[in-house]
């Protein structure tokens, strides 16, 4: 656990081995009270009175804490803070039965590589784009804002980079036609139709402003952004909840994948949200090429 | 991807082949240029397609030329695509309509949309997912392998637009095939265009300096594309450019750029307008038409360059504000995971199925958690079960209105009426002066000469429209020959009051036809 709010107080007071106030069913049914309401993740805590109280019970008492920690454990939860602003804030542990599955997310990603991968990276884009630098995913206070046009043009234009960059070097960017598995992963974006009209005037699904606008819509279901209005395909703000999600779970869990797979990026603390400086030497001239063909 | 050396593929023979057999690959280089050629040549087949395609639609489509149709449509898209949006498909295909309707001109105005639809969805490829084109080609590798390559492109794309709807551009690939100029700079390639269209003008050539002028403009559309990427790009992110050079570098440059076009601009406007002018006298109307076609497109590229210049303009503000926002603040306490950086950069170029590792780990711990539904087979049965509420299908009850008498305050009663009615039934072809009606009214009834007055002054000026919009048979009316009207209560013309009968089948059908 990173998070330091509730976590140094009840490490500390139980090792103290004076007689632990034994625990009553009555105190075991309000620590699964509040874990269930930590699983309703829109609930704001400021809203209910027996939120609020539990939350200071969790606060207060250590052995409540560690009962209503022991709640979550047992059904497949991450606690991954337990404060006024957040509430309770769980997280699926993997295999839990509050994991959410690829296949039941987007039925045509249970089949289609392609799609599956254009699904999880449209909720990585959107992460991204929420907290575009270190310091706004460190910062607590930090809100983020995002739009559905918004991520979709930022993917695109990282894409066009590095078609860019491959065109430099004088590579055949063009993927080899039976070995669909070693296509670069940008190619797929990039060759996926950003927005379509479609007969009944709604968003085409499968175009990517669909799929980004399905994520952000599944994680504003999920509590982890609020919908501020309709410009742009859509625009969210993110919620404390969604920071801690994206901190100290789910990039982590990118990151260990990323460094199996051998890959090592940079990592000095500093602001490293600039693409490599030869990147862009002068964009002008180079932009305005024609993307040929 | 591997690194090509040339001593490889020079030097050595590939190993699997005898040394008796000449190489197959001709070296990568020369391949590229191969590869470079079939793409292009793949750009126009989209086109073609739609030609040997229009045998199975149904119905007699053979009088379509549907490459034509498709060119053309290319170019109303790139025409329209202005700085912050595209075309609009309904008017595109709005301004296919007259050259599809000259190709067939017997045939329906709905097949001729149709015609126009199709050939605007072909070139989007609705049809398929990415709606998008793929040709497959080969090259061979720098060990002699020979390797089937994909190549995916589109012609026309959508793109969102505000409020959410959705606008037609030209992706660059089609600009290409339109102007047929490949891999050129932009800036060289306008200069080139307009110094060609001076000469031009200068030489009086009008037809070669309207295709130049067009030319000239499709440039310059892809300038102002290229330029609102770059603007889009760094808006987003401060740090991702190099603001302390790059940028105003490529700003100043820009806006020298408009500069010079415009300056450039007007003195060929100048330039043509006189020819306009002067070549009617000399060269007939055709050459005057063409002129002033000409002053057109030149007009259109100024203000499309005076629409750049007002963006670039805008840019400076915009960073400043997003920079004070970005780097001003307080350092951070800690640092945290940069998900750009870190993340979301190193994983776009790997191959998809490495990348979709990251993305669905990403994905598992990044959504959050659902509750599962749980449904118990009581629950359920009853929930089946329960009849359906009734609906009130009336509404609420209306109140019963609680209504007022008002005072019947009218100057004249329903016999006096009837008796003016009667009274103005002329015949049509035997109309009376006032005079006598008003002597014929004294007689019934001492008032009855004031209605019969009012209702012959009204009809001075009958209500025509009135009655042609109800379809009324007969019309009362009054005309002023300027006789004196000789009574003691009146004064005025005595008028001549008469019955016009009207056609009303003649104005039924009128109306129908009109609406």
């Amino acid at each position: 656990m990173t998070d330091p709010a509730p976590e140094p107080e009840h490490e500390e007071r139980p090792a103290d081995p004076g007689p632990t106030p034994r625990v009553t069913p009555a105190d075991a049914a309000d620590a699964a009270r509040l874990v269930s309401f930590g699983l309703q993740p829109k609930l704001a805590p400021a809203r209910d009175a027996e939120y609020t109280e539990l939350l200071r019970r969790y606060r207060d008492e250590p052995p409540f804490a560690r009962l209503a920690d022991a709640v979550a454990t047992g059904l497949g939860l991450v606690v991954l803070e337990v404060s006024t602003r957040a509430g309770m804030a769980l997280a699926a542990a993997e295999d839990s039965v509050f994991a959410v599955r690829m296949g039941d997310y987007a039925r045509r990603a249970g089949a289609d590589s392609a799609d599956r991968f254009l699904h999880g990276l449209a909720h990585l884009a959107c992460a991204a784009m929420a907290f575009p630098r270190p310091e706004d995913l460190a910062d607590d206070g930090y809100i983020g804002r995002i739009s559905v046009n918004g991520v979709d043009s930022f993917v695109r234009q990282a894409c066009r980079r590095l078609e860019e960059r491959a065109e430099a070097d004088g590579e055949n960017t063009d993927p080899a036609t039976d070995a669909p598995g070693l296509e670069a992963a940008w190619r797929v974006y990039a060759r996926r139709s950003a927005t379509g009209a479609t007969k009944d005037a709604r968003r085409l699904a499968g175009s990517t402003t669909g799929i980004i606008a399905k994520a952000a819509a599944f994680l504003a279901d999920s509590g982890f952004l609020q919908r501020t209005g309709d410009d742009a395909g859509g625009t969210y703000r993110t919620t404390a909840r969604y920071q801690l999600q994206v901190r100290d779970m789910a990039g982590s869990a990118a990151m260990a994948e990323l460094l199996e797979l051998g890959v090592v990026p940079v990592s000095d603390g500093t602001a490293s949200l600039l693409p490599p400086q030869d990147d862009d030497p002068d964009l002008v001239p180079d932009a305005g090429l024609p993307f040929h063909s | 991807m591997c690194v090509v050396t040339e001593s490889a593929t020079t030097t050595s023979t590939p190993p699997g082949t005898g040394a008796a057999a000449p190489s197959p690959a001709p070296g990568p280089a020369a391949d590229e240029g191969l590869a470079r050629r079939l793409r292009a040549l793949a750009c126009t087949a989209p086109l073609h397609d739609l030609d040997t395609r229009k045998a199975n639609l149904a119905g007699e489509y053979r009088a379509y030329e549907m490459a034509e149709l498709a060119l053309a449509a290319i170019d109303l898209v790139t025409l329209q695509m202005d700085f912050d949006t595209g075309a609009d498909h309904d008017q595109v295909v709005a301004k296919l309509l007259p050259r599809v309707a000259a190709q067939a001109p017997g045939r329906a105005t709905a097949e001729h949309e149709r015609v126009a639809r199709w050939v605007l969805e072909n070139m989007i490829n609705v049809g398929s997912v990415d709606r998008g084109f793929r040709a497959v080609y080969g090259t061979f590798g720098p060990d002699g392998s020979y390797v089937r390559r994909d190549y995916d492109f589109k012609l026309v794309e959508e793109v969102p637009g505000p409020g959410g709807s959705v606008y037609l551009r030209t992706t660059d690939e089609a600009v290409n095939v339109l102007v047929g100029a490949l891999d050129t700079d932009v800036t060289s390639a306008q200069i080139a265009a307009e110094v060609k269209l001076e000469v031009l003008i200068s030489r009086g050539r009008l037809a070669d300096a309207q295709l130049a002028a067009e030319q000239a403009r499709y440039r310059t559309v892809q300038y102002a594309e290229t330029l609102r990427r770059t603007l889009e790009a760094t808006r987003r992110d401060v740090r991702a450019v190099d603001w302390l050079s790059a940028v105003p570098d490529m700003i100043n440059e820009a806006l020298d750029h408009v500069a010079d076009r415009y300056r450039h601009e007007n003195a060929i406007l100048t330039n043509i307008r006189k020819a306009r002018d002067e070549a009617a006298a000399e060269r007939g109307p055709d050459h005057k038409r063409r002129a002033a076609e000409l002053v057109d497109i030149v007009k259109d590229c100024i203000r499309r360059h005076t629409q750049l210049q007002s963006r670039l303009l805008e840019a400076g503000p915009l960073f400043r504000a997003e920079q004070d926002r970005q780097s001003f603040a307080p350092p951070a306490v800690r640092a945290g995971l940069d998900l750009h950086g870190q993340l979301l950069a190193p994983v776009l170029p790997l191959a998809l199925s490495e990348a979709s590792r990251v993305t669905d780990a990403f994905f598992a711990r990044g959504t959050g958690l659902r509750t599962p539904g749980t449904v118990r087979l009581g629950d359920l049965t009853d929930l089946l079960l329960t009849p359906p509420a009734p609906r009130e299908h009336l509404g609420a009850e209306m109140p019963e209105p609680d209504l007022v008498a008002t005072p019947d305050d009218s100057r004249f009663s329903e016999e006096q009426f009837a008796a003016a009615t009667e009274l103005l039934e002329l015949p049509p072809d035997a109309p009376r002066r006032l005079s006598g009606l008003l002597a014929d009214a004294r007689r019934r009834d001492p008032e009855l000469p004031y209605l019969i007055a009012l209702l012959a002054i009204h009809a001075a000026s009958p209500p025509v429209g009135t009655a042609y919009r109800q379809g009324e048979q007969r019309l009362l009316f009054a005309v002023d020959d300027g006789e004196q009207l000789d009574d003691p209560e009146f004064g005025g013309a005595d008028l001549i009051v008469g019955t016009a009968l009207l056609d009303a089948a003649g104005m039924a059908a009128d109306r129908t036809e009109a609406a």
